[in-house]
């Protein structure tokens, strides 16, 4: 049945796409129900972070004090030096290398390679731990700085109120990730996937890892560089 | 490696215990009653509330305990409960998780556990939310909109603890929606039976898929504004509240903007109206061709009306926001999509009619609850093109008109799609028929009740009467005419809903002393019919998936002595059945369709 459908032609254009998609049994061919979910979770999850990037852009023209300088706030002295933005770029530099690592990890899976896909996913779980780490540090210096959900000394209050609930979901998505990785990880060392030889797990945790880095970005790119 | 075959391969869980049976269950036909009983639980506390309003509205001062806290907070909490916790959670949770794998021909939701959590979760919100009834303060009496600033300020009722349970409640409730949905959308698109194709899918399941989707888009929207309101309330933050001077003190609060919220809001809210109306126009359709032995008028059409209004819904919140101080230009906009989504809904009440039209139509308790909604929804959707002009709206805001309207198009419509819905799938839960003579009680006086109720209120909010007042006296330009209307009404409401006790009653003697169904007692030909066992067991089908080979709208084809034709039917045993011969009770287990070229 299944070559049946390969060599019957669609009929062309949107008619064809329609038939495609409406099409015997599943609509995503090769896809396994696991990752058809994680797909459409990750569509609902982009509308959460959208609403809460949309009411962060909405509160900071609406608030009639003075916004903080992200240049400023987020500055580091090293070596008496203030360097702008330095921690926030290690830290990007960091989610995004750690993306590398899992799509490697994804790699050795579908060859099969346990060892090497389960060492370069904890890798990924550490350095989205590193991550999280560092945004303890960013977060412990801006309250020793007097900056809170409801008021700071630089300027508007909603800044710590966005900066606080932005990045304070993102990173328990990313904690989340990081637990979600050691589990499948030790899973795959273990050997659990070895009955059916199919190791679509590691991708699919790899989807959620990458949408975690993705929304960084633009976290990064609306409230750091803004 | 192939995953079209998971269906197959994929190991059945078997409960051991009466515990994993009925009570911690992963099976979709147990989380379905869990969560049917549940929502009609709250719904029920919403109707007493709505009981305890009209009193107040009918006879002012008849009930000592009704001060305008208490109002508020009825008010509140009956739009709340009967909008999400009931409604939402019935069709998505109590007949999605039902009638998918069954319509579909899956042995059950994708990840039964997920779906088991997605009960636990709704049902924790729902006690958050009856919690609220007993925290200090009462609940939260901020109307259902929950609009800041308001809603978290001192001398609203339940700003202490009421509003804070009430957001909890939101988020768990999102929580469970989302788990429950994603197993809905997934079985829906990836684990369907063979020959099973979208486009031969009953009505029913792409009401409930499309609704899904909704949900699944427009939640968070509610999500992100309950946790910045949270935050807003708890932590003394600004996303929401400007400056303010309360009783002579400047609050602690500047800067944030209140119609943020009301954007938020009605992202989520307007699709909301859909989740809870596209379901209801999946199941009507086909309780409508079943009981007229027609076949759908337009299915492709009313698959693509589906899809429009689905993404149409999302563009249209702003119409709730007319009288907001919004930039009067979006007006413009909103007012266009707004009565643009009404092209593919009025195609939708057409092809309804249109399938009646010369049907043999069996004037069964499901189907007159499927007619009553066709009026009902006309009704309720021609007060929406009213709404939908700003310049007809403006006047007309916060009247009883509004309250009229969404009443009769999102309340009583969906909830007789309800009624109609339990009365044809009942024989299949319980495998005993409701009783027809109390359904017919049941039906015509809720109908002409509901009726009675709202057509009422649309000349008072013509007379200008405002909603969400606690009481009318003294007001000149409420004559006492609206004030015997008012009380009339509150008769009405009350005989209304006290004849639900009626189908309370009949649900629950049915279901022990009703007359055993059959496996088909309606004749009808979607999958969920053809069960080797009524009520279904656990997996569904026995040994086999069931084999599609048609569309389930064939009813009274010509040339055949029987007036249906179920979609396991082949085309081979159609020709046996036109000879007249008895058609083989067993799938052929080698019979598999001929691809997807076979369409219908």
């Amino acid at each position: 049945m299944a070559t049946e459908s390969v060599t019957n032609p669609q009929p062309p254009g949107l008619r064809g796409l329609v038939s495609d998609w409406a099409s015997d049994k599943d609509a995503f061919k090769q896809v396994s129900w696991g990752k058809a979910m994680m797909w459409i979770f990750l569509l609902s999850d982009t509308f959460i972070f959208s609403c809460f990037l949309t009411g962060y852009m909405t509160v900071r023209i609406s608030t009639t004090a003075d916004w903080p300088n992200p240049s400023e706030v987020f500055a580091l002295t090293i070596a008496g030096q203030s360097i702008p933005l330095i921690l926030i770029a290690i830290m990007t530099f960091v989610l995004i290398s750690s993306s590398g690592t899992m799509a490697m990890a994804v790699n050795f899976g579908y060859r099969r390679r346990r060892l090497p896909a389960a060492l370069l996913m904890l890798t990924t779980a550490l350095l989205g731990a590193t991550f999280v780490g560092m945004q303890a540090f960013e977060w412990t210096k801006l309250i020793e700085e007097g900056v809170r959900p409801w008021g700071n000394p630089m300027g508007a209050a909603q800044f710590g109120a966005a900066f606080f609930m932005i990045t304070g979901f993102h990173g328990l998505h990313v904690s989340v990730g990081v637990i979600y990785l050691s589990i499948v990880a030790f899973k795959v060392l273990r050997g659990d996937y070895e009955r059916r030889g199919n190791y679509q797990i590691i991708e699919i945790t790899g989807l959620y890892w990458h949408f975690v880095d993705l929304v960084w970005v633009f976290i990064f790119a609306f409230f750091y560089l803004w | 490696m192939t995953y079209a075959e998971q269906a197959e391969n994929e190991a059945l869980h078997e409960p051991k215990s009466f515990l994993t049976r009925y009570i911690w269950s992963q099976d979709h036909k147990v989380i379905a009653i869990q969560y049917s009983l549940t929502a009609i639980f709250v719904g029920l506390i919403a109707l007493v509330l709505s009981g305890l309003m009209r009193l107040q509205l009918g006879f002012p001062g008849s009930l000592e305990f009704m001060d305008p806290a208490a109002y508020y907070q009825a008010m509140t909490m009956h739009g709340m409960i009967m909008v999400i916790y009931l409604l939402t959670a019935l069709f998505l949770g109590g007949f999605g998780n039902y009638l998918i794998p069954l319509m579909v021909g899956a042995r059950d939701m994708v990840f039964p556990y997920v779906n088991m959590l997605s009960y636990w979760f709704y049902l924790l919100s729902v006690l958050v939310l009856i919690a609220s009834f007993f925290a200090p303060g009462g609940p939260t009496g901020a109307g259902w909109t929950l609009y800041p600033p308001q809603a978290i300020t001192q001398g609203t009722p339940g700003t202490d603890w009421g509003i804070v349970l009430m957001l909890v409640s939101l988020a768990l409730f999102i929580v469970a929606a989302t788990m429950g949905g994603l197993n809905y959308v997934t079985t829906i698109l990836q684990a369907r039976t063979h020959g099973m194709t979208l486009l031969r899918m009953p009505l029913s399941v792409w009401g409930i898929f499309m609704a899904t989707v909704l949900a699944l888009l427009a939640f968070p929207a509610l999500f992100v504004s309950a946790v910045m309101m949270l935050f807003d309330r708890l932590l003394g933050t600004s996303f929401f509240m400007p400056a303010i001077i309360s009783m002579g003190q400047p609050l602690e609060h500047q800067g944030g903007s209140p119609i943020l919220f009301q954007h938020l809001f009605w992202f989520f809210g307007h699709p909301e109206v859909y989740i809870v109306a596209l379901p209801a126009f999946g199941l009507v359709s086909d309780l409508i061709s079943t009981h007229a032995r027609k076949n759908i008028f337009g299915y492709r059409m009313m698959v693509w009306a589906i899809i429009a209004i689905g993404v149409l819904s999302f563009v249209v919140w702003a119409h709730h926001m007319y009288v907001s101080g919004m930039n009067p230009y979006f007006g413009f906009f909103f007012a266009f999509t707004t009565l643009v989504i009404a092209v593919p809904t009025a195609l939708k009440v057409y092809n309804w009619v249109l399938t009646l039209w010369h049907g043999d139509i069996h004037l069964t308790v499901p189907m007159l609850f499927a007619l009553a909604f066709i009026l009902t929804f006309l009704v309720g959707g021609l007060t929406g093109l009213f709404l939908g002009n700003v310049i007809v709206d403006v006047p007309l805001s916060d009247t009883y008109f509004v309250v009229a309207h969404f009443h009769m198009v999102m309340g009583v419509a969906p909830i007789l799609v309800v009624f109609g819905a339990i009365y044809h799938w009942f024989p299949k839960i319980s495998g005993r028929m409701l009783n027809d003579r109390l359904g017919r009680w049941h039906f015509w006086i809720t109908f002409l009740g509901t009726y009675a109720i709202y057509f009422p209120m649309h000349y008072l909010g013509f007379l200008g009467m405002p909603r969400r007042y606690y009481a009318y006296e003294n007001y000149e330009f409420i004559p006492q005419s609206a004030h015997d209307l008012n009380a009339f009404i509150t008769v009405a409401a009350l005989l209304v809903g006290t004849a639900q006790l009626l189908f309370l009653f009949n649900l629950a003697w049915s279901t022990f002393k009703g007359k055993p169904a059959g496996a088909n007692p309606w004749h009808a030909n979607s999958l969920e019919w053809q069960t080797p066992e009524t009520p279904p067991r656990h997996g569904n089908w026995g040994r086999k998936l069931p084999v599609v080979h048609r569309w389930p709208y064939d009813y009274s084809v010509p040339g055949l002595a029987q007036d249906y034709l179920p979609q396991t039917i082949s085309d081979q045993q159609m020709a046996q059945l036109k000879s007249g011969q008895p058609p083989a009770s067993e799938q052929p287990a080698a019979e598999r369709p001929t691809g997807p070229g076979d369409q219908r």
